[in-house]
């Protein structure tokens, strides 16, 4: 294997593995927050405007978390330093 | 001098290569003037800029207070007392300070997202540069409304509280949560703008149009989210309670 094959390779997996962990916490959070979210507006249902927004607040900073994932796993294949390097050497 | 002019790449297909590799808008050059280039982003940032302000034109031209409003009027009416409520709701302060902050980074953003139903509209939000300059005002925007409402001292104190072993990480908190933001809606964009173009070299009938609904959803959510954590940032310096 040279180093391209290597680089690539490596690229390929670490961007599938970022993704799929990445995600994963994120959307246990997110179903968490959602749930704890819906009990409250059945409880008050008074109260479920104020309620859903700050819920998609709440959600879209949890998912946050897995766009910087997919952030890296962007990088990792389709700005990935290092391959520039390799092509350059 | 204009050296060159493209207009062809502002609407140009997504062919496999531009599909397969990341699509970089600040490399696009419509119009190169040798030195310096606009680029589609820039281009399209006017574009909106140039919509918002005419459909603002539009509909205050013929501002009435009586019972018979025009449409334009009533729309415009909602949004503005919409973002009103919602601004004095989550800053805590009845003036309307933040308003103008709050009502230009929501239309701009939220006019932006919802663009990207025009097929092959390419919005500026997903650009890195787009974003991280909104992030750059909201930066500016924090000591400004902190020093104005609270004076200098509490905004220097809110760095050494609860104890000034902490000040690196307070810096470091103040300068990643405004970083944040501009990452948080650069990926939402360009993760949605991704997904419509690899669908549509895929599937190319109605399996897009599913991403691109929901797009609208997260684009509209997006820029509410940014509006309200620039005011929510804004507002965390309050004044001092007199005893």
């Amino acid at each position: 294997m040279d180093s391209y094959a290597i680089i690539g390779a490596v690229s390929v997996f670490g961007a599938c593995i970022c993704m799929g962990i990445g995600s994963l916490g994120s959307a246990l959070g997110e179903g968490a927050a959602a749930a704890a979210a819906l009990q409250a507006m059945a409880q008050q249902p008074d109260e479920s405007s104020r309620i859903r927004s700050t819920m998609f607040v709440t959600l879209a900073m949890l998912e946050t978390t897995a766009l910087y994932a997919l952030l890296v796993a962007f990088l990792a294949l389709y700005a990935n330093p290092f391959w520039n390097y390799a092509v350059a050497q | 001098m204009i050296k060159n002019i493209d207009f062809s790449k502002w609407w140009s297909l997504p062919t496999t290569e531009k599909v397969i590799g990341m699509e970089n808008y600040d490399e696009i050059k419509l119009l190169d003037f040798g030195d310096f280039y606009i680029n589609v982003t820039i281009f399209n940032s006017w574009l909106v800029i140039a919509l918002i302000t005419l459909v603002c034109w539009l509909s205050t031209r013929n501002l009435t207070a009586e019972t018979k409003l025009s449409k334009w009027q009533t729309v415009l009416e909602t949004a503005v007392l919409w973002l009103k409520n919602e601004t004095q709701e989550t800053s805590g302060s009845s003036n309307h300070q933040y308003l103008g902050m709050a009502i230009g980074l929501f239309c701009f953003i939220l006019v932006c997202n919802l663009l990207t139903f025009i097929p092959w509209f390419r919005p500026p939000t997903a650009s890195l540069s787009t974003t991280m300059a909104l992030a750059a005002i909201v930066f500016m925007a924090i000591p400004y409304f902190a020093v104005k409402n609270a004076g200098i001292k509490p905004y220097f104190r809110k760095f050494i509280e609860p104890i000034p072993l902490l000040l690196p990480m307070n810096i470091f908190s103040e300068i990643f949560s405004v970083l944040a933001m501009g990452l948080r809606l650069f990926g939402n964009m360009l993760s949605g703008v991704m997904f419509a173009s690899i669908l549509s070299a895929f599937i190319p009938l109605i399996a897009p149009l599913t991403m691109q609904t929901l797009g609208l959803l997260t684009g509209s959510i997006q820029a509410y989210i940014f509006a309200l954590l620039a005011i929510v940032y804004s507002s965390s310096v309050k004044k001092e309670e007199t005893n």
